[in-house]
């Protein structure tokens, strides 16, 4: 379990990006934290793994204080994968570049190839193993980030801002990723302000605005919500804006899938004696 | 005559064998705000570059067949000259500030063009006045959130006055209050100035229902071109990994089950316009 | 060390000084080096750093100041060290009143010196200084180079925390190892940095492109660079300054302690 307990986090500027904040994200739930630039969300995940300390509060995994553990020890239980896959790239082949937190976490040798082999092909990118990661495109580098991560195998999977850039088909690939990932027992923690991505996974979400936490509930409520919404300067999932302006028919707010929205205009025609074909 | 003409374009980048445009052919007329979507590596951003001469002037290898932009062959104009009749604003914010203030890098293209000061200092007012960001323009680049900084990449294209406004995946950084207010600024120039606009997007959800058609690429061609309507309701965006706004798959599934609902949908206000007066009355 | 750099970074700020012509300034920063040089008279050094504290004040940059002193502090107590050192060996007889205040006189010529320059970076916007550069016939190309260069600061130091972040949350540890180990742990650092600010580079030229850099061989510019009554002043006073302190020191008898290496 990752706690925040009355966190508070001061940048040395001074810039105030976290005031009173406090969490609790158990093994094998699956949460998304959303805000507007700059509400705080990248700031929390990196109090996560000790890449940042609290300024005032504790933050603990799985018991322990990260003020008393280094990240490369956080690491081991929580992977952070960033943004930006070129702030890490680094290695002249794939192979050597998954493998590299295998190697500063004290792996020994056998075990990494063999760990190093799994990771390729749960991305899908075996075929790469023996290419340089500068000669392979946007997404696949993303998925190299990926598996450089997963590698070492943490229990808690951070990915922040995960859909910046990506089409739908791989938003959809990732998306069906996290879930697996999820199901096999980890927890799943996503940065992001994409709602209609959240809307597809349905987590636990955490609105971030200004620092704190202004709303932790599941997705089908935080995105159904104007006035959470407008809050933390997103903007509503289609399907539930749709339904929040059909309200005086009595349909239910929380609507986030097409295919539930569908089902419920043709209950509403039955309820109200219209053939099904017009 | 269209502003834009594009005739079986044929290109690829140079050390690479794929076609990165495979005969696209393409023509706009002024006033129109084109949409041009489709999945990664489509050919979506090659053609965009085709319009100003960075293919193949800035990228090299070789390109086929004709592109004519406001009267100018692309392909034996100096990307410098292009500059005057195309604005080209980028995915990145950041990387296309040059400058220590906004009003600076709005006057960076009139300087480079040799225009004379006092028309610089006018123009830079008018662009500035444009994208509402004249409070801002003793502002560092750095200052700037992502949206901001959008803005003013904006205005100092604006500011050299060109007929076309070429925009790939602007909003990719932002935010989705942010997004929203960078569409809603390029329709007013779309109906103000009359700006013909080309805008590379994957938020249609957003961003189809300010275009006037929609274009979808697949595999360096052009695979659907039509009204937005139209062309979203098909199922062949899906098919091609194309992210079609919910409310169309809604109607199609609603089509699906026999349910005719008339006029197809982009936003959430027109889905519960057309369902009032369609299906949920009789 | 930081601190120190702090000291040199320009802050907008609405002063007198701020809107004197960056030639103008870098004239006084000049002069202030020429008299530091021709003098080393403890009375003549002090009296350099005194002028300048009204100037400094009159900008409304003292707290960057100081801060940047503080920085320097270490460089002075090695000049002074140094020069007491030196003095003590070389004179034969020990500490003298002369060796003493040479050594003091030498610390205060490069205080004196730092404010100097201190001031002139301070209140002189990047872009001022890029103009008055291509007043003295600097092609575009450079100083376009220059401002660049100050203007992504920012970003590159925002990116190599990106990357040392990225890089620890995969185990690497900057602060262990031995000498050459931590050398080798930089590596990761290094590399993003490089591939990131390569393609950097090519996206912005791509971008000045795309905004006609190159269109016309006569630049013009929104900002003009002129001279006004305030400058015209400064420089005069400057000259003025300059040319007396540089007469006196040859032509006339000012009350001088002995050098050291003479007595």
């Amino acid at each position: 379990m990752i706690q925040l307990t009355d966190v508070f986090y001061r940048y040395p500027n001074g810039f105030e990006a976290l005031r009173s904040v406090s969490l609790r994200i158990e093994r094998g739930e699956f949460v998304a934290v959303m805000g507007e630039n700059g509400a705080g969300k990248t700031t929390m995940v990196k109090l996560f793994n000790g890449l940042l300390k609290p300024t005032l509060g504790t933050v603990t995994v799985d018991g322990a204080r990260t003020t008393e553990l280094s990240v490369a020890q956080l690491s081991r239980k929580v992977g952070l994968v960033f943004q930006n896959p070129d702030h890490q790239l680094f290695s002249e082949t794939v192979q050597e570049e998954v493998s590299f937190a295998l190697r500063n976490l004290g792996f020994d040798e056998t075990t990494a190839q063999k760990r190093t082999a799994w990771a390729l092909s749960l991305l899908d990118i075996e075929r790469y193993a023996k290419t340089s990661p500068f000669a392979l495109s946007g997404g696949e580098r993303k998925r190299v980030a990926l598996a450089s991560v997963l590698v070492f195998d943490p229990d808690y999977l951070i990915l922040d801002e995960p859909t910046i850039g990506q089409d739908y088909a791989q938003k959809e690939r990732l998306r069906q990723f996290v879930v697996q990932l999820n199901q096999q027992g980890k927890a799943v923690v996503i940065v992001t302000h994409d709602v209609e991505f959240v809307a597809q996974c349905r987590p636990r979400v955490v609105l971030m605005s200004h620092g704190r936490i202004i709303a932790d509930q599941r997705a089908e409520e935080v995105l159904a919500s104007e006035e959470l919404i407008s809050q933390a300067s997103l903007v509503m999932p289609q399907i539930a804006r749709l339904f929040s302006l059909l309200t005086d028919l009595d349909f239910p707010r929380n609507v986030l899938d097409e295919y539930e929205a569908k089902q419920l205009i043709l209950d509403f025609r039955r309820r109200h004696g219209h053939a099904s074909a017009a | 005559m269209p502003i834009i003409e594009l005739e079986g374009l044929v290109y690829s980048y140079a050390g690479s064998e794929q076609r990165a445009l495979d005969n696209v052919s393409f023509s706009v007329e002024k006033g129109e705000f084109i949409l041009l979507t489709g999945p990664s590596g489509c050919g979506k951003t090659t053609l965009c570059r085709c319009l100003n001469g960075l293919v193949p002037h800035f990228y090299g290898g070789e390109v086929k067949g004709k592109a004519m932009v406001s009267g100018h062959d692309v392909f034996s104009t100096p990307i410098h000259e292009m500059a005057r009749h195309v604005g080209f604003v980028f995915q990145n914010p950041e990387n296309q500030l040059f400058a220590l203030s906004v009003e600076r890098d709005v006057a960076f293209g009139l300087e480079n063009l040799g225009v004379p000061r006092d028309e610089i200092r006018e123009r830079v007012d008018w662009a500035l006045a444009q994208v509402d960001m004249q409070a801002l323009r003793l502002a560092a680049p750095y200052e700037l959130s992502g949206g901001q900084q959008q803005r003013v990449a904006i205005a100092s294209v604006l500011a050299m006055q060109p007929e076309v406004l070429v925009l790939d995946e602007p909003t990719s950084f932002l935010d989705p209050a942010s997004a929203l207010r960078v569409l809603e600024l390029l329709r007013k120039l779309n109906v103000e100035l009359s700006l013909t606009i080309l805008l590379v997007e994957h938020r249609l959800d957003m961003a189809s229902v300010y275009s006037t058609r929609v274009v979808v690429m697949n595999e360096g061609k052009i695979a659907l071109d039509g009204l937005p309507r139209s062309v979203l309701s098909l199922d062949e965006p899906r098919m091609y990994g194309v992210g079609v706004p919910k409310v169309v798959r809604l109607f199609n599934l609603l089509r699906g089950e026999g349910l005719s609902v008339g006029h197809v949908a982009l936003t959430a206000i027109e889905a519960a316009e057309a369902l009032r007066r369609g299906p949920l009355t009789g | 060390m930081l601190q120190l750099l702090e000291g040199f970074r320009f802050r907008r700020r609405d002063s007198v000084i701020h809107r004197l012509d960056p030639r103008v300034k870098a004239l006084y920063a000049i002069a202030v080096l020429i008299a530091a040089v021709l003098y080393f008279e403890l009375s003549i050094m002090v009296t350099i750093c005194l002028i300048q504290v009204p100037l400094v004040l009159l900008a409304g940059i003292r707290r960057e100041w100081l801060r940047s002193l503080r920085g320097a502090a270490f460089f002075a107590a090695f000049i002074l060290v140094m020069n007491l050192v030196s003095g003590y060996f070389y004179s034969g007889i020990g500490f003298t009143a002369e060796t003493i205040a040479f050594a003091l006189s030498m610390t205060l010529r490069f205080l004196a010196l730092m404010m100097a320059f201190s001031l002139f970076f301070l209140t002189t916007a990047p872009d001022d200084l890029a103009l008055a550069l291509e007043k003295f016939r600097v092609p575009h190309d450079f100083t376009f180079a220059f401002t660049s260069a100050i203007r992504f600061v920012p970003e590159l130091a925002r990116e190599v925390s990106s990357i040392m972040d990225a890089q620890k949350s995969r185990g690497l540890e900057l602060e262990r190892g031995s000498f050459t180990t931590r050398i080798r742990n930089y590596l990761p650092i290094l590399v993003p940095m490089f591939v990131r600010s390569f393609e950097r580079s090519l996206e912005l030229a791509e971008a000045m492109e795309a905004r006609a850099y190159g269109a016309s061989e006569r630049r013009t510019s929104l900002y003009e660079l002129t001279l006004r009554r305030a400058d015209i002043l400064a420089l005069a006073l400057i000259t003025v300054t300059l040319t007396i302190s540089v007469y006196a020191r040859y032509f006339l008898q000012l009350p001088q302690l002995t050098l050291p290496f003479t007595g």
